[in-house]
C-alpha cells in the first residue's frame, strides 16, 4: 500500500486515491480531422512499462483533485508528484 | 507432576492447573503450557493423521512451523476453528481440541489404507487419474475429491467473537523479540525513536531465553540470564511499545504491515467472554528491523515422520522452557552442533541420549563438552530407517561413505522412544521477501539470506544468516547504528564467549540401500510429499520450482512449507545437477500464519458490512410493506405487495394503476449534479451528444452521455434553472462515476472552462407522480401553480412553494404517462410524499417500485443504461440516432461513432421481441438464434428486458440482436432447456407511439 504525497493535501494512504492510467495523453483538439488510426492511437494505446512511468492519480476520497505521479512500476517507488498542467520532471 | 515433567521452569506456573480435553479425553497441564507441551507431558505424541496417506503423526516442532500437530478447536458450529497449531495454542480451562483428518479416530483410521496403496497414488495422481472418462467427473470424481479434500472442518455459523482494527505509526518497528530483536529495539528506543517490538510468543527472548549451556556466555553469565536482564530493562523505556502474542501477517510495500494480536485465545472460556478476541494492527513504520530468527530443518530419510520424531531444538525447548521430557531414551540425529546443546541439556536432567552425526567429526567446544560428559556419538553415521507404528521404538543406523553418497558397513539397530533430528537452520526470510526483497544463497550454511534492498528495512540476527552468538551481537549492533544513523555505545564492551561450529556437512536426501521408490522420505509432512515425488516430477519434465511445487503440492499446506521448501529445492538442484542459488525459491506470500476471516473484517460485520443509503421517504416504504431492492448502496422500494400478493401480481396491479389513474415513485436516488458557471452550456455541449446552447431557461432535455470510445455511458434529464445554472440527473448507479468523469474533463482537458460541479443527490428528495390523474393531484397540492399545457408543457419546470418551502416541479416522464417530478429539500421529502398520497387518495394513487418502473418504461421502449446496454452499445445500436447532433463540431465520443468498427452494419442492435404465445414471458439473458439445426449454433444476441405487460395484455421484451435494425417482422428462436420459444422482431416502442399520453 503506497503512501502518496497529494500536492494539495500531503501524504495520504493509497486507499484514498484512484489511478487514472498513463499521464500526458492530450485529447486531440480536432478529433474529426483524424484518421481512424490516429484516433485509435489516442483512444487505445497506453504504455505498460516495467520501470519509471508517468501516471494520473485522483485524490478521490480527499480533495478530488487530479495530479500526476512518477512511479517506478518495478518497485512501486514514487519519485515525484506534480499538479496538472505542470511540466513533468526530467527522468 | 507427571513423570515427564522433569523439572521446574519459571515459564510454567505449577500452582495453576489447567484442565482441557483432547479427543474427548480429560487432561491437565499448567498455566504457561501450549497444547503441545501439555500433551507431551501427558505422554501423548500421536496427534493426527497425515493428509494423503493417513499416516500417524506426532508433534514435531514447538512453533509456527508445525506441520503435523494441527487440530480442530471446539465442536461448536460457530466457534470451531480448524488447523490450529497445538505448538502455538496456549491451553486454558475448558479447551476442547480434536485431531483432524482421521475417521473414526486417530488410533484407528480407515483412511490409513491409503498408506498401503501409496504406490498407486504418486505425485500428480489427481491430474493423471481424473482426466477420463469425461462423464465420470460430475457424479463420481468431483464428490469424491470434495469429500477427501481439506484438513479440518469450517464453522457453519457466523463467528460470534469480536475483532478489532487499529492503525498505528512508528519510527521503528522491530519484528521478533529474540536476542537481536531486543538489542535492536533497545538501541532504537533509547535513541529517541518511537519503537514497536512485536513477538508471536507469549514471552520475549526467542531461543536464547532457555539457553543455559556453559559454552554460551555473555558478560560471564549464561546468555539466558543476560537476556533476561535486557528484557527487564526495556520494559522501563518510555518510547518502546512491546506487543507479545502478536505476529506479523503481511509485510506490504512502503513499510505497511499487518499484525495479528491475540488477546483472549489463552484465557479460560469464562474470561474470554465479551472481550475482543484478536486485534489487527495496521502499522506504518518509517523503518523496519526484521529479527525473525531461524527455524530448524528436518533431515530427509526413510520413515522420518513417525510420532516421537521431533526437531532436536524443539526437544530442548520442551525440556528447558516447559520442563517436559519428550522421551526417556532419546537419539539425536544431526548434521550440526546445535543438537549437542540438546544432548547436554538432556544429560544434565538425567535423560538417556546419544548422538548420530552425519559429520566425520566436530572439533567445537560444545562437541568436546558432550564427549567429556560421556555422551555416545556416532560420527559419520546416518539413520536409514525408523520403526514403530503409532510411536517410534527404534532406529537403524549405517556408516556413511566418504563422499556421503552411499551407506557402508553393517546396520546398527538402536532402541529409543524419541528421535530428535536437526538438518541445520533456515533463516526466516518471509518478511524480507514479502516486502519485495530478493535473496542470496550462502553456500557455507546452505541457506538463503536477504539481499539488502533499501534504506528503510534491514534484517539482523539469525534471519540474516548469522548463527553464532558473537556474530549476532556484533553485527546487529553495528548494522543498527548505521541503519538508524546513530552512535550507540551500550554494547561496546559486551563480552561474548561461544562455541563456534567448525565442521559442516549437508546432504539434502540421505543415502539408503533401499531403492528410493520403496522408501517414504518425507519432505512436506503436512501434504505428504516425499523425495520420490519430487524426483518423479523432475523425471516427467518439470523444471521450474514453481511447477514442481504445484505438481507435488510441496509447500502448499497450511504451514506453507516452512520446513519443506529448502529440501525440495536441494533435491531438485542435486537431481538436475545445478547450483542451489540458481534455482530461485518459491514465492513467500502473506499471511505468514493463517488468519481467521474475523480478524481481517474486524468490526465491519452485520450492519456495518456495507454503507446503506436510504431516502428520506424510506420509513414510509417500510411502514407500507415495500420489498426493497439494492441499487448500488441505495435501498429502493422494489414493489409493494398487498394481501400476500406475489411479486408478479403486485407489479401487474401497480403498472395498471399507474396507466389507468395515478402512480407515485420515490425517485430520490437518481443522481443529481448542480452545474453552474458561465461556461455551463458549453460544457454540456461537450459531454452530451445533443445540443444544449439553445435550451431555454425553465426547460428540460434528455441527454445521452458517451465514453470517448463512443459507447453509451449514462443518460438523464437536465434542466436549465437559470442562464448559467443547470441541474443534471444521472442514473442511480452511475451518479458517482458521472461526477468523477465530469470533474476529470474539467480539471485535465478543459481547465479553462468556468464550470462548478456539486453533487446534490442527497440534498433533494423526489416524488414522481404519473398517470392520467396526476395533473389533478398536483393541482390539489399546488393550487397556485398553473398547470395548463401551454404554460407548463412536457419537458419544462417551475419553481413553486409547498407551505413556504421551495420546490421544483418538472414535467418529465420515464413511464410515458403524463408525469410530474417534485424536488424538495430532503428533510421535507417524507411530508411531501405523504401530501401526494393524501391528495391522490380519491384517485387511488398507487405507490410503485423499481420493478413497475422498469415495466412501464419498457412498454414505452425507454432504455435503462446498464440493463439494455453493456458498454458495447452506441446510440445508433440503440436506434437513437435522433439524439446525436450532426452539427456539433465535437463532443465526448463523437469521433468514435464513425470508426470502421462502430459503423459496421452487423453490430448488435436493440430491438423489440414479441412472443408468438403472448402469455410466454422470456427470460432476461436468454440467447437468441435463428437456426437450431446447423451446429455450432450461431448466437445472434440476447434478451435484455422482459415483462408481461398488463396494459397490453401480452408479453414484451427488449433484446440486442446482430443486425437487428433490419429484422423487423422476422421470426427468431429462443432455445430454452426444455423447448424452443418462437418470437417475432418488433419495434422497441410497444405502447403509445404518438405520445398522446405524455401530452394528455
Amino acid at each position: 500500500m503506497f503512501l502518496i504525497n497529494c500536492p494539495f493535501c500531503g501524504e495520504r494512504d493509497q486507499s484514498e486515491f484512484s489511478s487514472g492510467g498513463e499521464a500526458h495523453i492530450v485529447r486531440p483538439k480536432q478529433p474529426t480531422e483524424l484518421s481512424d488510426d490516429q484516433w485509435a492511437e489516442f483512444l487505445f494505446m497506453r504504455k505498460n512499462i516495467k520501470g519509471v512511468q508517468f501516471e494520473r492519480w485522483n485524490h478521490s476520497h480527499g480533495c478530488r483533485k487530479w495530479f500526476n505521479v512518477v512511479r517506478d512500476t518495478s518497485n512501486d517507488k514514487i519519485h515525484s508528484v506534480y499538479k496538472m498542467g505542470e511540466k513533468p520532471p526530467v527522468k | 507432576m507427571s513423570d515427564l515433567r522433569v523439572h521446574k521452569t519459571k515459564y510454567i506456573n505449577e500452582t495453576k492447573r489447567v484442565s482441557f480435553k483432547y479427543d474427548g479425553k480429560n487432561y491437565f497441564g499448567y498455566e504457561g503450557d501450549t497444547l503441545a507441551s501439555a500433551l507431551l507431558a501427558n505422554g501423548v505424541h500421536l496427534i493426527g493423521r497425515s493428509f494423503k496417506y493417513h499416516r500417524p503423526r506426532g508433534i514435531m516442532t514447538c512453533g509456527s512451523e508445525e506441520p503435523n500437530a494441527i487440530c480442530q478447536i471446539s465442536d461448536k458450529n460457530d466457534l470451531t476453528e480448524p488447523n490450529v497449531r497445538a505448538t502455538e495454542l496456549e491451553i486454558y480451562d475448558g479447551l476442547e481440541a480434536f485431531s483432524q483428518n482421521c475417521w473414526p479416530n486417530v488410533k484407528f483410521d480407515i483412511g490409513g489404507i491409503n498408506n498401503l496403496i501409496s504406490p498407486l497414488i504418486p505425485a500428480g495422481f489427481y491430474y493423471k487419474t481424473f482426466m477420463w472418462p469425461k462423464s465420470f467427473w460430475k457424479k463420481i470424481y468431483e464428490p469424491l475429491i470434495r469429500m477427501s479434500a481439506g484438513l479440518g472442518k469450517s464453522p457453519t455459523e457466523p463467528d460470534p467473537d469480536i475483532y478489532d482494527h487499529k492503525y498505528v505509526h512508528y519510527d521503528v518497528l522491530v519484528i521478533g523479540g529474540g536476542l537481536s530483536g531486543i538489542i535492536s529495539a533497545k538501541i532504537a528506543a533509547k535513541s529517541n525513536l518511537k519503537t514497536l517490538l512485536v513477538d508471536d510468543k507469549k514471552t520475549l527472548g526467542g531461543s536464547t531465553i532457555y539457553q543455559s549451556n556453559d559454552s554460551f556466555k555473555i558478560d560471564d553469565q549464561h546468555s539466558s540470564k543476560w537476556l533476561e536482564k535486557e528484557i527487564n530493562e526495556i520494559s522501563e523505556i518510555e518510547n518502546l511499545t512491546v506487543k507479545t502474542r502478536t505476529s506479523i501477517a503481511a509485510y506490504h510495500g512502503y513499510n505497511y504491515l499487518l499484525a495479528r494480536e491475540n488477546l483472549t485465545d489463552h484465557l479460560s472460556i469464562k474470561d474470554k467472554k465479551d472481550k475482543i478476541r484478536q486485534r489487527l494492527w495496521k502499522i506504518r513504520a518509517k523503518k523496519v528491523i526484521v529479527a525473525t530468527g531461524s527455524i530448524e530443518r528436518p533431515l530427509v530419510f526413510n520413515n522420518n515422520d513417525r510420532p516421537g520424531i521431533l526437531l532436536s531444538n524443539s526437544i530442548n525447548k520442551y525440556l528447558d522452557y516447559y520442563g517436559v521430557a519428550c522421551g526417556t531414551n532419546i537419539i539425536l540425529f544431526t548434521n550440526n552442533d546445535s543438537a549437542y546443546e540438546t544432548a547436554i541439556s538432556l544429560h544434565k536432567k538425567g535423560i538417556k541420549n546419544l548422538i548420530v552425526d552425519l559429520r566425520k567429526n566436530s572439533q567445537s567446544e560444545i562437541a568436546k563438552q558432550a564427549q567429556n560428559l560421556g555422551i555416545k556419538i556416532y560420527f559419520n553415521h546416518v539413520v536409514t530407517n525408523t520403526f514403530g507404528y503409532r510411536k517410534i521404538n527404534s532406529v537403524e543406523l549405517m556408516e556413511l561413505s566418504d563422499d556421503g553418497n552411499t551407506t557402508i558397513g553393517n546396520k546398527i539397530k538402536l532402541n529409543c522412544d524419541c528421535l530428535g533430528i536437526s538438518g541445520g537452520w533456515t533463516p526466516m526470510v518471509h518478511m524480507h521477501t514479502q516486502s519485495g526483497g530478493k535473496l542470496d544463497f550462502k553456500n557455507d550454511d546452505q541457506v538463503f539470506i536477504p539481499k539488502e534492498i533499501d534504506n528503510d528495512q534491514i534484517s539482523v540476527g539469525a534471519c540474516n544468516g548469522d548463527f553464532d552468538l558473537e556474530t549476532i551481537i556484533d553485527k546487529t549492533v553495528n548494522k543498527i547504528n548505521i541503519f538508524l544513523e546513530i552512535n550507540n555505545q551500550d554494547y561496546k564492551n559486551t563480552k561474548v564467549g561461544c562455541s563456534i561450529e567448525k565442521e559442516k556437512r549437508n546432504i539434502w536426501l540421505l543415502p539408503n540401500k533401499i531403492p528410493l521408490g520403496k522408501t517414504k522420505c518425507f519432505i512436506d509432512f503436512q501434504n505428504d510429499s516425499t523425495a520420490k515425488d519430487i524426483k518423479l516430477a523432475l523425471k516427467e519434465g518439470f523444471r521450474s520450482i514453481e511447477h514442481v511445487k504445484r505438481y507435488t503440492t510441496t509447500g502448499m499446506a497450511t504451514d506453507q512449507g516452512k520446513l519443506s521448501n529448502m529440501h525440495a529445492l536441494g533435491i531438485i538442484a542435486d537431481t538436475a545437477g545445478v547450483k542451489m542459488g540458481t534455482l530461485g525459491t518459491t514465492t513467500f506470500r502473506p499471511p505468514f500464519t493463517p488468519l481467521t476471516f474475523g480478524t481481517i473484517v474486524g468490526r465491519n460485520v452485520g450492519k456495518f458490512f456495507e454503507v446503506v443509503r436510504k431516502t428520506s421517504i424510506h420509513d414510509w416504504h417500510v411502514d407500507n410493506k415495500a420489498k426493497f431492492e439494492n441499487v448500488g448502496q441505495w435501498k429502493r422500494p422494489w414493489y409493494y405487495p398487498k394481501n400476500g400478493e406475489t411479486m408478479h401480481d403486485a407489479v401487474q396491479r401497480e403498472s395498471k394503476a399507474a396507466r389507468d389513474s395515478a402512480g407515485i415513485l420515490d425517485a430520490s436516488t437518481l443522481g443529481k449534479i448542480d452545474i453552474q458557471g458561465t461556461d455551463a452550456s458549453e460544457f454540456l455541449n461537450r459531454i452530451y451528444t445533443n445540443a444544449w446552447s439553445k435550451l431555454s431557461i425553465g426547460k428540460c432535455r434528455y441527454g445521452l452521455m458517451l465514453n470517448e470510445d463512443g459507447m453509451v455511458y449514462d443518460d438523464g434529464v437536465t434542466t436549465r434553472l437559470a442562464e448559467n445554472h443547470y441541474l443534471m440527473t444521472t442514473t442511480t448507479g452511475g451518479a458517482a462515476n458521472v461526477l468523477g468523469k465530469l470533474e476529470d474533463y474539467l480539471q485535465t482537458e478543459w481547465p479553462e472552462l468556468d464550470v462548478y460541479l456539486t453533487s446534490v443527490t442527497d440534498h433533494y428528495s423526489t416524488a414522481s407522480v404519473c398517470g392520467p390523474n396526476s395533473k389533478k393531484i398536483i393541482n390539489k397540492i399546488f393550487p397556485e401553480l398553473d398547470l395548463n399545457d401551454e404554460d407548463f408543457p412536457h419537458m419544462s419546470f417551475k419553481n413553486t412553494k409547498l407551505d413556504n418551502i421551495n420546490c421544483r416541479v418538472m414535467r418529465i416522464s420515464f413511464t410515458g404517462e403524463l408525469s410530474y417530478e417534485i424536488n424538495i429539500e430532503s428533510k421535507y421529502g417524507k411530508s411531501l410524499w405523504e401530501k401526494c398520497i393524501n391528495a391522490g387518495q380519491e384517485f387511488n394513487i398507487t405507490p410503485y417500485g423499481t420493478e413497475t418502473m422498469h415495466l412501464l418504461r419498457a412498454e414505452k421502449g425507454f432504455i435503462i443504461v446498464g440493463q439494455d446496454t453493456d458498454g458495447t452499445m452506441t446510440p445508433s445500436d440503440l436506434q437513437m440516432d435522433w439524439i446525436v447532433s450532426k452539427k456539433k463540431y465535437d463532443f465526448i465520443g463523437k469521433r468514435s461513432l464513425y470508426r470502421s468498427d462502430t459503423i459496421r452494419e452487423d453490430r448488435k442492435q436493440l430491438v423489440g421481441l414479441l412472443t408468438d404465445d403472448p402469455k410466454e414471458i422470456l427470460e432476461e439473458g436468454a440467447q437468441i438464434v435463428s437456426d437450431t439445426n446447423t451446429k455450432p449454433i450461431d448466437m445472434l444476441g440476447h434478451v435484455t428486458s422482459s415483462y408481461f405487460s398488463p396494459n397490453l395484455n401480452k408479453s414484451i421484451a427488449l433484446a440486442v440482436v446482430r443486425s437487428g435494425k433490419n429484422m423487423k417482422g422476422q421470426k427468431l428462436i429462443i432455445p430454452m432447456k426444455n423447448k424452443n420459444i418462437n418470437v417475432t422482431v418488433s419495434d422497441t416502442i410497444f405502447l403509445d407511439k404518438e405520445n398522446k399520453r405524455l401530452n394528455a
